[in-house]
């Protein structure tokens, strides 16, 4: 590259950076976030069901990556031992002993891929592939009772699941609600 | 020791044994035990010379960074419950045992979803995108290069306390020590999320850690505009790494675990994300089965540190009654304390400073007469919220609302000088 060349780059760049701070107040610190950088950390699924990514799993493919992969800390049919149960709890929410799992409590379908894709297995997180994580998530929502044995989870039918408790939910916060004294 | 034995009068083995165990009863439950001390405790007191005082100290730089002293070494954390892992965990701090407001960094709490990440400061990057002008990577030394404020806040976990109640054993660490307090430093969150620049319908900004649970919550845009840092120092060093080493966002006022620890990515959206942390967890189970949702505040809440849970009062006479009261708030404006359970109040007196969504010390001096009392405190803030009873509490949100158990808490002190938790 010519030095004149050079030069002219780099003031071109001074000036962009002008022009931006003049855009917006900026303190010119940091850089851009690249497309691929942000599709790589850009792991949220929304309740929408935004950001699920392709791929698919079904109740049978499920059933084995829960075998393997979730049993043990899960139980057999995800009744909870050791770690919390994920199945069952219906009709439990108002009553003394509440059991709060993914059937019974949780509003949104999505969510289990959201978590399970980041946080699980326990010892070995965002280790599942895409269809691993919908296969497992239609094995749970089946053990559950809201999805048919043959349900195949995907980016298009698991925003459409319909929880049992997706009215369960207030906000905003109405508190403070306990009057003075 | 020749010498001494020689000056009449000495002390005897035995006298020496008897003074060993007056000094040991005096001290208490609840006051470190100066245990390697006491054996030979009396060769130190009046009028010998202590034995401190015949020698040269240990040298400087002994060690490079600080410690306590070893006399103080039951001053811990404590984890809360045993759990069936140790890295989705929590540990306390021990209220009981601290003075003023700050709690030294080491005894923080912590409430840890997959365990305490160990992270190279040179290979953390905070990413910023979502509803952004412009999606923007920083490193640490990008951060530190903001403006930086420093502000003294207390940050408590939602799960501080029981509704159900705890055992008769519990110490003031048991009961409420899921809260810390400390000066935190770092960039106003509103500074950063400038620099990216807001698009037109931002409204929540998802918070996530680079931990292995990849803790995510919801913000309010308008919390994130508010008050809220991004820290990366606390009490004038960087951060532990139990305490998000090395960024975490701090919210003051707002439930602890919103103040996502190892800050990696800030999602700005049109909605909430429903995260696991804000739909199975950290919401409210009311009586009628429905569940509160985006309970964030953290109401005045108050604790009597001394007298406590645990401690053991000599005898009758003179006691400083000294606490802790909070509020996410503002500023604690009142606190009252009261010896007979609540059935009458007086007005303790507030240390300055006294800060908004901060630890505030309070200390009321109190004679007591030897019989059964029943210590209470109750906060009052800037907006005149007062610190409910437990029955109030309990008549609106039921048992199993699990967060954000704010009541009035009592200890009973016996005539035996005994101090147990009431509920």
């Amino acid at each position: 590259m010519r030095p004149s060349l050079l030069i002219a780059l780099c003031v071109a760049e001074l000036a962009g950076v002008g022009a931006r701070a003049a855009d917006h107040p900026t303190y010119g610190l940091g850089r851009p976030a690249t497309p691929v950088e942000i599709a790589g950390w850009d792991i949220d699924v929304r309740a929408d069901g935004a950001g699920l990514p392709p791929g698919h799993g079904a109740v049978s493919e499920g059933q084995q990556v829960y075998a393997h992969k979730c049993a043990a800390c899960h139980g057999d049919q995800g009744e909870g031992s050791p770690m919390d149960a994920l199945v069952g709890g219906f009709g439990t929410l108002a009553t003394a002993k509440p059991v709060r799992t993914v059937g019974s409590y949780w509003p949104y379908a999505t969510t289990l891929y959201d978590y399970v894709h980041r946080a699980m297995p326990f010892n070995a997180p965002q280790s599942l592939t895409p269809d691993q994580v919908y296969a497992v998530t239609a094995y749970v929502l089946f053990l559950n009772g809201i999805v048919p044995k043959d349900a195949v989870m995907d980016r298009r039918t698991l925003p459409r699941v319909r929880m049992p408790n997706r009215n369960g939910f207030t906000s905003p916060d109405p508190r403070p609600e306990v009057p003075r004294r | 020791m020749t010498d001494r034995s020689s000056d009449p009068p000495r002390p005897t083995r035995r006298n020496l044994l008897r003074a060993s165990a007056a000094i040991a009863g005096s001290l208490g439950a609840g006051v470190a035990t100066p245990g390697r001390a006491a054996a030979q405790a009396s060769d130190n007191l009046p009028p010998n010379v202590p034995a401190w005082m015949k020698t040269q100290g240990d040298p400087v730089l002994s060690p490079p960074y600080g410690q306590p002293s070893p006399f103080e070494k039951g001053i811990v954390r404590r984890q809360r419950a045993r759990t069936q892992t140790q890295t989705a965990a929590s540990s306390q701090t021990p209220l009981q045992d601290l003075h003023g407001i700050i709690t030294p960094s080491g005894l923080h709490f912590e409430r840890h979803h997959a365990g305490v990440p160990a992270i190279d400061p040179a290979q953390h990057r905070l990413m910023v995108h979502g509803l952004v002008e412009r999606p923007l990577i920083f490193t640490m030394d990008d951060l530190a290069r903001f403006p930086s404020v420093s502000r003294v806040h207390f940050l408590e976990c939602s799960g501080n306390g029981s509704f159900a109640g705890l055992p008769a054993t519990a110490t003031a660490q048991e009961t409420h020590g899921l809260i810390s307090c400390s000066e935190w430093t770092g960039v106003p969150l509103s500074t950063v999320l400038g620099e990216a620049g807001l698009k037109a319908g931002a409204a929540w900004v998802l918070a996530e850690g680079a931990d292995a649970s990849g803790m995510s919550r919801s913000i309010p845009i308008a919390n994130a505009l508010d008050d809220a840092l991004l820290a990366y120092a606390q009490n004038g060093e960087r951060l532990r790494p139990e305490q998000g080493y090395p960024l975490r966002l701090f919210l003051p006022g707002l439930e602890g675990n919103m103040s996502v620890k190892w800050l990696r990515r800030l999602k700005v959206g049109d909605q909430p994300f429903e995260t696991r942390e804000e739909t199975s967890k950290y919401t409210d189970l009311m009586p009628d089965g429905t569940a509160r949702q985006f309970t964030f505040m953290m109401e005045a809440k108050s604790v009597i540190t001394f007298p406590s849970g645990g401690q053991h009062l000599p005898g009758h006479g003179f006691v400083e009654i000294s606490g802790l009261a909070w509020s996410g708030r503002g500023r604690i404006v009142r606190v009252e304390v009261s010896a007979d359970g609540g059935a009458t109040w007086r007005d303790a007196a507030l240390q300055e400073p006294v800060l908004s969504k901060c630890l505030t010390r309070f200390r009321a001096p109190w004679t007591w007469n030897g019989d059964l009392a029943r210590l209470q405190s109750r906060a009052t803030d800037e907006t005149g919220y007062v610190q409910p009873t437990r029955e109030a509490l309990v008549d609106v949100r039921g048992l199993n609302s699990g967060y954000h158990f704010n009541a009035v808490h009592e200890w009973r002190l016996a005539a035996d000088g005994t101090v147990t938790n009431a509920a």
